[in-house]
């Protein structure tokens, strides 16, 4: 087969995770322009695959040829990413969700070089399509998961690409959005005949709308054809049902169709009643008015768009979030958040995945049955029939975060029901979880109601899921528009299912999803106009670069607290630091011994008590005064003078003083024990003029050279500057990028046009901004807030700055492209910036009387070199000349760090 | 017993989370072996190893002997320069102490005509200038004084001083240095770790799931500040063990039994403030900065790099509510001065009741932070 007719060729594809094999030689051939769905439970390697052909993962062994060209070639990808869109699984992950729907737009325009005209009008369009119009200034985070679902499509045909791969776009997202998505797709395909879309999905009812269904199971293809020839070859009625009998017997062993047996007829006591429930976020309504109840032994469905108050209102009732307004009652109770006796008959699964992923199947239980009291023989049988009913045999010393999404899904409820409660409240249990997998879980639903009379409150999106349950309410916008029997919902509307009743009603009530409905014909002319694709940029292209400051700068700007921290706290800590760094020693206390007690002993002691360096605490009686004195160091000097010190003096029999220093602080001590010996010879010097005799010349003349008073404030404050535009750098940088590591937009680095250099150098140019403000800022309280003059140049200084702060941003980069997580990128960047910044760097201690290991920290880091320009400014009146060895080696710095950075940082996932 | 039982159950968590994460694991333990090593090894201020440059004019018997008078390990060997090279190695911070020796310095001394060495002190190296130029002079007009009499012994003075240094005889630094290292790491690690654990349970849901159980916020906070408070009070035992007693030699006097119960009361400090930066802070970026706005100014103001005394009175006032404040004076009372628990026991109360507070604001703070998280 020709090249041409297909627009991805894979052939003897593998992947492994470990041990774990996620593609088993997968050869497959996806022709152009059509619409084509890789269908399979989770787990199989519908994800990897799409990856690796979106060119997001490097591609370990066999082939993968999208347009013709090798994806495992870097030029050939980075040639053709720009013809490609990749919307990868999770609701938005990556888009950013401080930046409102026109700015993701716009950064994804601007990444794949569209000039500005051309890229307004083409995101004016694709607004106007999808129907987000309205809303161009919300930020992302406040869209519900359907029009984040079309944002992402709008940001994935910006750049007007040719092959479009959608990783499941639909999961979690409700059927009237779903629906709408799909006719989106459609009018999208219309419009731009020409162009391939590979969509992987879960719901086998979408799976019908395809032109072709290429089936999968354990990393490997099952089947590839038509969705009608699929059902003919297999002979079964519906998509789902021919997956099944696709599926190796040993998979489809056990398995049965799900019958629900109707309740047991039980005297109707309501066990959940929720009355005129509100919960209000500000200004926001999330839930208004909710009433309903439910009684025992019922499965409550709860149906409802994202955001459209579900989760609110199930933590109200579990008593996480205090009701604004209304009332509820559980098991006849009123809620109490504090009451323990009413958790321990509740069970509850949130809707973020609530297991200790890092424990395996057994710890994860095990700690359940101990933090519910279970005594440890029931716990151990109760652990042993979960094990059993769940089917967790295989996978029980697993860790939770290796298993397979449904067994996950299954463990979490087991861990709900460990304790044998009589309410459950299950938030989307099942979102993204396959259909095998969601009914096991289903039957275990109904066993526990059926056969334990466990009422179960459950919300879902999937309608069949809904149908399953014995009463179903529709949430809306914080209401609820519709509680009933599925059956009577539907014939209230007229439907001829669950489904259709469900979107009409939705339609009914309005609101803010935008229908297709009402688009206006203007919108109908093509939204990208057939022209011919702009070539990336090869090598550095400043639009790029600039896209990602751009973004950086405005999600920075977003964050008040953040910009708040590094602006202010910085100020702060200069304030604290220059009145407190202080090691001008000064009234050191001392306390008097005097056994003499004549006016020769008062003189001398009169030496230390006119002097401003020491300050008297207290008289000594005794040496046993003395001991317990110096022992709980009520002072740091001690003196004593002898008996007979007068007489010994007029006698000249050179009596000797004792003195006592608290040596537990050496740098005091010190510097106690300097000033005591220049007293000491003060008097002595004095006694010897008295005497008559010319005092000897001392021979030493001391000149503290640049700071004349010896005063600490003109080292330290420069050197606080310096100590701090380490800290802020630093810490600000060390979480960008591994903060897109962890949130999932890193894979806009993996398949768009942008290169890693661009992504580095356009992250650090705002904070590199924002540290020079706050270093202007310092430099001005230094010098008005505390009198130090800037002697020398200030354009020395200036340019020192930047170079630093760009060192500094750099030293965070290298750190956050090496760490995994935001915790150890904080952790080590804390622990590797305090050592160099604060005791080596030349601030407490001259880098030149370092040694060894803390000698090569020092040189190596760029404090030192900083610390010098800002004392050599400021105190040393330097300029250019004398500190140009400083700012070079400040130089040298950046593209090493920068080189580090790109070494750590992958251009493809692994 | 069941309030304990479950702290003891969800401590057992925490641990299991902690060894699993290699990088933090392989950092905690450079915190708290080459990094203490290295500060204790290192002069953070006594006049220690310093930069001496001699420009010796006169070249005599006199300055010869005042050159080679200027001994490790207060001074590195001193470098032999000319007088136009002073203003630079001062201003690159290469020399911090520069001798200008006058020609015929030893004649004019001996002939009593008086003549003066000029010693330059970079002033901008504060505590080593000070009381390196202290030394110098001492040493100078020692070799003066010793020159005069011949060989022999110089002239006593007619009244003499004997200085006695308690606890500290040589004021070494090393295990002042390195107890410093120890509590700047024990600051540093448990407020990232626990600050961090509470952001890592609210990002990823599993705070909702632990206020759902019949568990009280006490318990949940109770839980992190042992487990990560046990995980730090063996990495500082085995540093006092491995590192202070065995590496670098140093004996110590005091009670390690009592110094390590009072580490321990700082940790539920120290854990304490990190679970409540962790429910104040909304992201890690945010609990970074937070982290520096804290802990900076408690490591940095504690009185064990610059004194106390030195402070303006309103900020020791301020330092005295800091628990970090009081670790230093304790670790200084046992470790040198050989205290017990009589002479250190209102620092051990102090530490403990600031802890206190904020453990029970972190408490309070865990059932608001769900309704924020919205």
């Amino acid at each position: 087969m020709s090249h041409l007719a297909s627009v991805i060729a894979v052939e003897g594809l593998c992947h492994s995770y470990g041990h774990r094999l996620a593609l088993d030689g997968v050869t497959l051939r996806i022709p152009t322009a059509g619409l084509v769905g890789l269908i399979g439970p989770d787990g199989v390697g519908k994800s990897t695959l799409l990856s690796l052909v979106a060119g997001a993962k490097r591609i370990q062994t066999g082939r993968v040829a999208v347009f013709g060209g090798d994806m495992a070639d870097q030029r050939h990808r980075s040639a053709v990413c720009s013809r490609i869109a990749f919307l990868p699984q999770g609701l938005g992950k990556n888009l950013y969700p401080d930046l409102s729907v026109r700015e993701n737009i716009d950064f994804f325009g601007r990444l794949f070089g569209e000039p500005a005209g051309e890229r307004a009008r083409r995101i004016d369009a694709l607004l106007e399509a999808t129907g987000l119009a309205p809303f161009p200034d919300r930020p992302a985070r406040k869209l519900s998961g359907g029009m984040r679902q079309k944002l992402g499509l709008c940001c994935a045909l910006v750049h007007d690409p040719d092959l479009l791969i959608l990783d499941e776009p639909t999961t979690g997202v409700d059927p009237l959005s779903r629906r709408q998505f799909w006719e989106l797709i459609e009018r999208m395909r219309a419009r731009r005949a020409g162009m391939s879309v590979v969509v992987a999905t879960a719901y086998m009812e979408e799976a019908e709308r395809f032109d072709e269904l290429i089936a999968m199971n354990a990393g490997r293809i099952l089947a590839s054809a038509a969705p009608s020839e699929l059902k003919r070859l297999t002979g079964q009625r519906s998509l789902e049902e021919s997956f099944i009998a696709l599926l190796p017997e040993a998979a489809r062993a056990g398995r049965r169709a799900l019958s629900i047996s109707p309740r047991p007829p039980v005297e109707h006591e309501a066990v959940i009643i929720a009355r005129d429930l509100t919960r209000r976020f500000g200004e926001f309504v999330a839930v208004d008015g909710v009433s309903f109840a439910i009684e025992r032994g019922e499965i409550f469905g709860f149906l409802g768009s994202n955001g459209c108050g579900k989760t609110t209102t199930m933590k109200m009732l579990t008593g996480l979030l205090p009701a604004s307004d209304g009332r509820a009652w559980l098991l006849g109770q009123p809620i109490d958040g504090s009451d323990m006796r009413l958790r321990r008959r509740v069970g509850y699964m949130s809707q973020s995945f609530s297991l200790y992923t890092e424990l395996t199947v057994r710890q994860n239980l095990d700690l359940h049955a101990r933090l519910f009291h279970i005594d440890a023989d029931s716990a151990k049988s109760r652990i042993a029939s979960l094990v059993e009913r769940f089917g967790f045999g295989p996978y029980v010393d697993q860790r939770a975060s290796q298993l397979p999404l449904g067994i996950r899904q299954r463990l979490s409820l087991a861990v709900a029901v460990v304790h044998e409660p009589e309410l459950l409240i299950l938030d989307e249990p099942t979102s993204g979880v396959d259909p095998l997998a969601r009914d096991t879980f289903w039957e275990l639903l109904v066993e526990l109601s059926r056969q334990q009379g466990v009422t179960i409150f459950v919300s879902t999106h999937f309608m069949n899921e809904a149908e399953r349950c014995d009463r179903v309410a529709l949430m809306h916008g914080g209401r609820v528009v519709a509680a009933g029997t599925p059956t009577e919902l539907a014939e209230a509307k007229d439907a001829a299912n669950l489904e259709d009743a469900f979107v009409a009603y939705l339609q009914s009530a309005g609101g803010e999803s935008p229908g297709l409905v009402s688009m206006p014909p203007e919108a109908e002319r093509p939204v990208i106009s057939p022209s011919a694709h702009i070539a990336p940029r090869a090598g550095f292209s400043l639009g790029r670069f600039l896209a990602y400051s751009w973004r950086e700068t405005l999600e920075l700007w977003r964050d008040p607290v953040r910009l708040g921290f590094a602006l202010l706290g910085t100020a702060f800590l200069m304030v604290v630091f220059g009145l407190g760094i202080n090691t001008d020693v000064n009234q050191v206390t001392f306390a008097a011994f005097d056994r003499d007690n004549t006016p020769e002993s008062r003189a001398y002691l009169q030496e230390f008590r006119g002097s401003s360096y020491f300050s008297e605490r207290k008289t000594l009686a005794s040496y046993d005064d003395l001991d317990r004195a110096l022992r709980s160091a009520a002072f740091a000097l001690a003196i004593e003078v002898p008996p007979g010190f007068g007489r010994d003096i007029r006698r000249g029999a050179e009596p000797e003083i004792g003195a006592w220093i608290d040596g537990a602080m050496p740098f005091r001590a010190e510097t106690v024990l300097g000033y005591l010996t220049g007293l000491h010879q003060r008097y002595v010097a004095d006694l010897a003029a008295k005497a008559g005799n010319r005092p000897a010349s001392p021979g030493v003349a001391t000149r503290f050279v640049y700071n004349q008073d010896f005063k600490s404030i003109f080292a330290m404050v420069p050197g606080t500057i310096a100590m701090l535009l380490a800290f802020m750098p630093a810490m600000l940088m060390a979480v960008g990028v591994v903060r897109e590591k962890e949130l999932g937009s890193i894979v806009n680095l993996y398949v768009t046009p942008v290169t890693r250099l661009e992504f580095l150098l356009g992250k650090q140019l705002p904070y590199v901004i924002l540290c020079l403000i706050s270093f202007l800022t310092l430099v001005v309280m230094a010098i008005f807030l505390f009198g130090v003059t800037l002697k020398g140049s200030f354009w020395a200084l200036l340019l020192g700055a930047l170079l630093y702060v760009t060192a500094m941003t750099g030293y965070g980069l290298v750190i956050s492209a090496f760490t995994r997580t935001q915790i150890a990128a904080l952790f080590v960047a804390g622990i590797m910036t305090s050592l160099p910044a604060v005791q080596f760097s030349g601030m407490l201690a001259p880098v030149s009387s370092l040694t060894g290991f803390p000698a090569l920290m020092a040189h190596t880091f760029p404090t030192m070199y900083f610390l010098r320009i800002s004392v050599g400014t400021f105190t040393k009146a330097l300029g250019f000349q004398e500190l140009a060895g400083s700012l070079l080696a400040l130089a040298v710095f950046i593209p090493i760090l920068i080189l580090i950075s790109l070494a750590f940082l992958r251009r493809q996932e692994l | 017993m069941e309030h304990l039982a479950n702290i003891f159950w969800l401590g057992t968590k925490e641990l299991r989370s902690f060894s699993r994460d290699f990088v933090l694991f392989g950092f905690v333990i450079y915190s708290f072996t080459l990094a203490v090593y290295a500060q204790a090894e290192s002069p953070a201020q006594e006049a220690h190893n310093s930069a001496v440059a001699i420009v010796d004019e006169d070249h005599s018997t006199l300055s010869r002997a005042i050159a080679a008078a200027l001994l490790p390990p207060y001074f590195s060997p001193p470098t032999e320069v000319v007088a136009r090279q002073i203003e630079e190695l001062m201003d690159t911070a290469r020399s911090t102490f520069v001798l200008d020796i006058p020609p015929h310095f030893e004649r004019d001394i001996l002939t009593g005509r008086g003549s003066v060495i000029q010693v330059n002190v970079d002033a901008t190296a504060m505590m080593q200038a000070g009381i390196g130029a202290g030394y110098l002079q001492q040493i100078i007009s020692r070799e003066i004084a010793r020159s005069a009499t011949g060989a022999g012994p110089a002239q006593a003075d007619p009244v003499g001083l004997a200085v006695r240094v308690a606890f500290n005889p040589n004021l070494s630094t090393q295990l002042f240095n390195a107890v410093m290292a120890i509590i700047g790491n024990v600051n540093m690690l448990a407020i990232i770790l626990a600050g961090a654990a509470i952001i890592r349970e609210r990002e990823h849901g599993t705070m909702d799931h632990l206020l759902i159980m019949p568990l009280t916020p006490f318990e949940i906070a109770a839980a992190k500040v042992w487990a990560n408070g046990l995980v730090i009070t063996v990495a500082v035992g085995l540093s006092l063990w491995l590192v202070i007693e065995t590496l670098l030699g140093i004996r110590i006097v005091g009670s390690i039994p009592l110094f390590m119960a009072g580490v321990m009361i700082y940790l539920f400090f120290a854990t304490a403030i990190g679970i409540f930066l962790g429910t104040v802070a909304r992201s890690m970026p945010q609990l970074g900065l937070l982290f520096v706005l804290v802990a900076l100014p408690m490591n940095i103001l504690s009185g064990g790099n610059t004194p106390l005394d030195s402070m303006p009175s309103f900020l020791r006032a301020v330092m005295q509510l800091s628990p970090s404040t009081h670790f230093v004076s304790f670790a200084q009372a046992i470790l040198y001065r050989g205290a017990g628990i009589d002479v250190v026991w209102p620092q051990f109360a102090a530490v403990g009741i600031v802890g206190g507070i904020f453990f029970a604001l972190s408490i309070m703070r865990f059932r608001k932070i769900t309704a924020a998280m919205m």
